[in-house]
């Protein structure tokens, strides 16, 4: 790779200041408090209809401006999903139903002048429940006689396998070679099933939404959201209105990870405004976020997976049970992930694969997209089951991987057919080993206190966008001064694509990120993008950028060569002017500008619509120390290492705090983030308080590295970063319990209480 | 009721509501610095300083304030400033929600105890949540200033 100036530098992230010393950036902080309080009531129940509702009692509360129900609202179904349309999560929502399909499902909407008044009123909506019996149990959704979506009017955009008749959302299959055959000749066969549960992605921001109509009539809303052009499609679709009365842009985010990847609160406002024509927002309170939001889904991950006893990995036959809960959202796309970015990973020496799925309807909070989507449980349920070969074949599990692993060139069969262009896994895999001490930690060690100390290693991969779907653009000007403008529609999450993004144009410009001014996203703005989720804005935006400079710098050679009196071809781009290459004659950058914006014909603004037919993965290995209380059960990570390939880091002190978030989300996942339900459906686990994410306490010592490759279509050889990084935890947490205990745990998160009944339940 | 305290050095007297909580108030007196993020006393988020004490504002009424001081990151940016660019260069900032909640418990932290060690600042900070940074960032931040700051000079510890 050529030498570069700015992209690969820990560049200091342009809006890292002002975060940091607390200055208005969020909705909130930059939308007028002087609005309507809009709040949502919901269900107590699980299921049931709305036999009959009366607001008048709410409505005469002083300071209310309207209650609304669904015999307010527009009829046409529609999905929240942040998706491409034709949308593969069928439309199934109305803005308010009369079936309540989950405990927390919206039965009201309430627009206020004050939150005192819209409190009050909201214990005043007389509601006469007709209750029904509830699918809970996924296991049992299938073909139940209870439908959660019994309506005519649901409908399924796309081919995905659904049947709201049968209490599907999707199902599909697909494979390669005879899977049966090759398991009937195998020496072993690991034949598990693996659960995770709907963690909630737990951004520190809950969702949040501002809308008033603008001067021009139109409807502006501003929110907290990866999607912005989603939102202005879902909200048209909702309210029944034309996509041209719609501006959407979003300010800072304080965090997404997939959450804002679904319209969760953006229909509640908006339909208050639209209809009094009144500013209004809402503020999701932690408790609707963890219950009326929008995780991961849960998902039970069935995997035989088949080897000859010199460990040569021969089968794997994978199929998902996932849980989309109430509602459709992403639940026919993040399944396909549980094995197409699982099985891969053994392309190496796979005879045979098969991936079936099934994502049935439930009666519980609907579940979303997360950060790795689906792919984080079935890493989970196939690295598991590649740790448990190694140990039945009594071989080093890090040999087992190198022995069996994908590698650069290789095509893989289970990911589309799509080739392994740049793959460090490799180097990963060796660089970890070392920087762990890999052959000093794997033996058990007991601390003779009552504590054991043990190590586990999984291997992960992602995508980077979704290939053939996923669109980036950007815009990139020239301004006064020999300034550039750079608008996107992709959204920075706090995780600093705005300022990575600038760095490539700094390189591409051959001038100081200083010098490049980024804004985005806004509906109005911004060229189009699909927004930032899938791993997608680095690869996919970041090489629209890309284009979008070299098409600006042939404008820039054109003017001046105008100027000069000579034809393009004689001049160069140097950074901060445009020369005649026989060194005639020079015109500075500025003055450029300047010549721009008088009597001038020939554009210096050059917009780039980018979109790939492969999705390159980044690779991972991580390996995990803990030490287990065998007196408590409770398991303390001590060191996480964890060795990355995302192609070129174009910004690598970004990806190490990417990756060092992910894991400690990966290890909440794997050890503490639990949902229970009650009988009734109701989730227990519904603040802070007892949905446990990580501390500073609870993470131990990570360190992060990389090991770069060069993926030749990405941008500067770059592939994605920000969701692989949270597939590694579970299955390295779970290899080192069973080192320790000699119990493999299948079912996260591994809680003190199953870890102490597993070791009391030993002979 | 009425109330009178001193907000990031103004004097301000002004009527809230018994139930009012103090995050509502400063909110409303324009330190938008001062964030929700959960409504169970978990996050840290909402850290202000009451007569120079880290405290919850979720967790304290504003009534509570009256006749005291009460400090928000709008009142503390010089002694912010002092570190925060150390943690900008670990690229540990992010989303920017958790921050202002962190940088207040940690110049309370600095106060108390110039010197820390990397497990006293944890422990210090264990109450600020952070969902994007992994904290390590953070940590490596906070060190990086300490060691450009060199060793609090004698009379200075708490």
């Amino acid at each position: 790779m050529a030498e570069t100036k700015t992209v690969g530098k820990g560049v200091r992230k342009k809006d890292a200041l002002g975060l940091l010393l607390g200055r208005p950036a969020f909705v909130e902080d930059v939308t007028p408090r002087d609005c309507l309080v809009v709040k949502v009531l919901r269900s107590p129940h699980a299921h049931a209809l709305i036999r009959s509702i009366r607001t008048d009692l709410a409505t005469k509360v002083p300071g209310m401006v309207a209650v609304y129900t669904y015999e307010d609202v527009p009829r046409q179904r529609f999905t929240i999903a942040g998706q491409t349309y034709p949308e593969p999560s069928p439309y199934d929502r109305l803005i308010l139903d009369r079936r309540l399909r989950f405990v927390g499902d919206a039965v009201a909407i309430l627009a206020g002048e004050s939150e005192a008044a819209v409190d009050k009123a909201m214990k005043l909506v007389k509601v006469d429940y007709e209750v029904l019996p509830a699918v809970l149990d996924p296991h049992t959704a299938l073909d139940n006689p209870v439908l959660v979506h019994p309506e005519d009017d649901w409908r399924a955009l796309c081919a995905v396998g659904a049947d709201n008749r049968r209490n599907l959302c999707a199902s599909d299959r697909c494979g390669d070679g005879d899977v049966d055959a090759v398991l009937a000749d195998c020496d072993v066969v690991v034949d598990h099933v693996w659960h995770t549960k709907p963690c909630q992605q737990a951004m520190m921001e809950t969702f949040r939404t501002y809308t008033e109509i603008d001067p021009y009539g139109r409807l502006h809303v501003v929110s907290s959201t990866q999607i912005v052009f989603h939102v202005r499609r879902i909200l048209a679709q909702a309210l029944g209105i034309p996509k041209s009365k719609i501006h959407v842009e979003k300010p800072r985010i304080g965090g997404g990870f997939g959450a804002k990847q679904t319209a969760v609160c953006e229909v509640y406002p908006a339909f208050v405004t639209w209809k009094t024509g009144r500013p209004a927002h809402i503020v999701y309170t932690r408790q609707e976020c963890q219950t009326a939001g929008s995780p991961r889904h849960e998902m039970e991950v069935h995997v035989r997976l088949g080897a000859s006893k010199q460990g040569k990995i021969r089968a794997l036959d994978v199929y998902t049970l996932s849980n989309t809960g109430a509602y459709s959202e992403h639940g026919p796309t993040t399944v396909g992930l549980s094995g197409h970015k699982s099985i891969p990973l053994y392309t190496g020496g796979l005879e045979a694969f098969r991936f079936a799925y099934d994502v049935v309807y439930t009666n519980v909070q609907a579940a979303g997209a997360y950060r790795g989507y689906g792919a984080t449980q079935g890493i989970f349920a196939v690295e598991s089951a590649v740790n448990e070969l190694a140990d039945r074949l009594g071989v080093d599990p890090v040999a087992l991987r190198e022995q069996n692993m994908v590698r650069e060139g290789m095509r893989m069969p289970a990911y589309y057919n799509e080739p392994a262009n740049a793959c460090a896994l490799d180097r990963c895999m060796a660089r970890c080993k070392d920087l762990f001490g890999w052959d000093e930690k794997f033996p058990v060690r007991d601390m003779g206190n009552g504590k054991v100390r043990a190590a586990g290693v999984a291997m992960a991969m992602q995508g980077s966008g979704i290939s053939g779907v996923d669109v980036g653009s950007a815009t990139v000007r020239l301004g006064d001064d020999g300034i550039y403008n750079l608008v996107i529609g992709a959204a920075d999450m706090g995780t600093g694509c705005d300022t990575i993004l600038a760095q490539m144009v700094a390189e591409c410009m051959d001038c100081d990120v200083d010098n490049v001014a980024v804004f985005g996203a806004d509906t109005d703005a911004s060229p189009y993008d699909s927004g930032s989720y899938a791993s997608s804005t680095t690869y996919v935006t970041g090489k629209a950028v890309e284009r979008a400079c070299t098409q600006l710098k042939t404008q820039l050679c054109a003017l001046a060569a105008k100027g000069f009196g000579c034809t393009p071809e004689e001049v160069e781009f140097t950074g901060d002017a445009v020369r005649r290459l026989d060194g005639s004659a020079s015109v500075p950058l500025a003055d450029l500008a300047t010549r721009a914006m008088c009597n001038n014909t020939t554009a210096v603004q050059a917009t780039c619509t980018h979109s790939s037919p492969i999705s390159p993965p980044p690779f991972m290995v991580g390996m995990a120390e803990i030490e287990l209380d065998k007196e408590t059960g409770s398991v303390t990570v001590l060191d996480y290492k964890a060795v990355v390939d995302c192609g070129t880091p174009v910004n690598p002190n970004l990806a190490r705090v990417q990756t060092e978030g992910g894991i400690v989300q990966g290890i909440g996942m794997a050890l503490f983030e639990d949902v229970h339900y009650t009988p009734a459906g109701r989730i227990l686990e519904n603040s802070l308080m007892q949905y446990k994410i990580p501390t500073r306490l609870d993470m131990g010592h990570l360190q992060v590295e990389f090991e770069a490759s060069y993926e030749p279509t990405g941008p500067f050889g770059a592939k994605s970063i920000g969701e692989i990084v949270i597939n590694t935890p579970a299955p390295a947490i779970a290899h080192a319990v069973f080192r320790a205990t000699g119990t493999w745990f299948r079912d996260l998160p591994i809680t003190p209480e199953k870890v102490y009944t597993a070791l009391h339940a030993q002979p | 009721m009425e109330i009178q305290l001193k907000l990031n050095g103004r004097p301000l007297r002004a009527a809230v509501e018994p139930g009012t909580l103090l995050l509502d108030f400063v909110r409303a007196h324009g330190c938008a610095s001062v964030k929700r993020g959960c409504e169970t006393s978990n996050c840290g988020l909402c850290t202000v300083l009451l007569d120079g004490k880290p405290v919850l504002s979720c967790s304290v009424l504003a009534a509570r304030a009256d006749g005291c001081e009460v400090q928000t990151l709008e009142g503390l940016q010089a002694e912010a400033e002092a570190f925060v660019a150390f943690i900008a260069d670990q690229g540990a900032e992010q989303c920017g929600f958790c921050n202002p909640g962190y940088v207040m418990n940690t110049i309370a932290l600095l106060r108390e105890n110039p010197d820390p060690t990397d497990d006293e600042i944890r422990a210090y900070l264990a109450g600020n949540l952070c969902r994007c940074s992994g904290y390590e960032g953070q940590l490596r931040g906070i060190r990086a200033f300490l060691d450009a700051r060199g060793p609090a000079k004698e009379g200075h510890h708490g």
